[in-house]
């Protein structure tokens, strides 16, 4: 079976599995965790539209013959861009994690139905 | 009860649109036409072993310079919203034991040589700025679990910090007037291809790098450590 296609459809079970985390946990620390899963499931399916099939990691060494670079890597591009994103994934958990320790000191409580200054 | 069914009929919708998605997809059989660009001149002309690395710095420099910006505004507002308790170091914590003590002083090295390693060689092997520092960020993780009472001089990574990102922005303008535009690479002498010193200024920009991510990371590090207090 092709790794591309093995990769994205677990990465989009991974999504499915991180909304689902997001919308029905009640303890906000899991609500983060399910969106680091999210963005987990997100990066695997970057990286699995951009493998060919049969290829290697694009790294020029002694695995690939010179000058037939052309036909036997992956593509580097998705790499590159998963690269970006997990750094701001971590950003964005760190920065949810900073409101976290903000939001206990507030009111005490990690239940997310505890906070309902914005619910109408 | 209304709710989870509301999460059940979105999930199950998400699921058919990402149905869609994959069962038109049948994997690729050759690259496409910017990475075959990539793949034919990446070698000659940013001279980089690791082609993910020579996209990240050199292609698309610009991305990550943003990307290293936008690291840097975490770290700041994280330390806006984390207010430092000034008796963090004076806790009730239990001691830790003995085997957590003894392997991170005999890790905590290694970790951090590991980290400098990774991002030496970004440009030859896998890993590179990002990575390593953010390996040597968990480093400081295994420090301040063994030792969650030590106080870290957070101004150091501040300095280290702006001191390479300041020096990334410089190299990125000493490229527009010493070679062909913003972060060019070509500014120092290319070398032998897939040596140490080779891809001329791709291993310093990615040493600075790494330590201005490997610095951010430590510092939120230290300011959750911080705002720890009693309960």
């Amino acid at each position: 079976m092709d790794l591309g296609i093995v990769a994205v459809v677990v990465g989009f079970l991974l999504i499915l599995v991180g909304i689902w985390g997001i919308l029905t946990r009640k303890n906000i620390i899991k609500i983060v965790i399910g969106f680091s899963v999210f963005d987990t499931g997100l990066h695997m399916v970057m990286v699995g539209v951009g493998y060919v099939k049969g290829g290697t990691a694009p790294i020029l060494d002694g695995a690939i013959a010179p000058g037939t670079a052309l036909t036997s890597i992956v593509d580097p591009v998705p790499q590159a861009l998963v690269l970006t994103a997990i750094v701001i994934g971590l950003g964005v958990t760190a920065l949810m994690l900073a409101y976290v320790v903000r939001l206990f000191e507030y009111r005490k409580s990690l239940d997310i139905s505890s906070y309902e200054d914005l619910k109408w | 009860m209304i709710k989870k069914l509301f999460v059940i009929i979105l999930l199950t919708g998400l699921a058919f649109f990402f149905y869609g998605m994959i069962s038109s997809f049948s994997g690729n059989e050759a690259l496409n036409m910017s990475a075959a660009y990539y793949a034919e001149n990446g070698a000659e002309e940013v001279g980089a072993a690791n082609l993910v690395t020579a996209i990240v710095v050199t292609y698309r420099g610009l991305d990550t310079l943003g990307e290293v910006t936008i690291l840097f505004l975490t770290a700041a507002i994280g330390a806006f919203f984390l207010k430092s308790k000034d008796n963090f170091s004076k806790r009730d914590v239990r001691e830790s034991s003995e085997l957590l003590k003894t392997a991170s002083s005999m890790l905590v090295p290694l970790i951090f040589t590991l980290g400098i390693y990774v991002f030496v060689n970004g440009h030859l092997t896998p890993g590179g700025g990002f990575q390593g520092g953010a390996i040597l960020a968990s480093g400081l993780v295994l420090l301040l679990l063994s030792e969650p009472l030590k106080k870290v001089n957070s101004v150091l990574f501040a300095v280290i910090e702006s001191i390479s990102g300041i020096l990334y922005v410089g190299v990125g303008i000493a490229g527009i007037f010493l070679a062909g535009g913003f972060l060019d690479n070509s500014i120092l002498p290319m070398g032998e291809f897939g040596t140490l010193l080779s891809a001329g200024v791709l291993p310093v920009i990615y040493i600075l790098i790494g330590l201005k991510v490997g610095s951010e990371l430590s510092g939120l590090l230290t300011k959750f450590q911080e705002t720890q207090e009693e309960n």
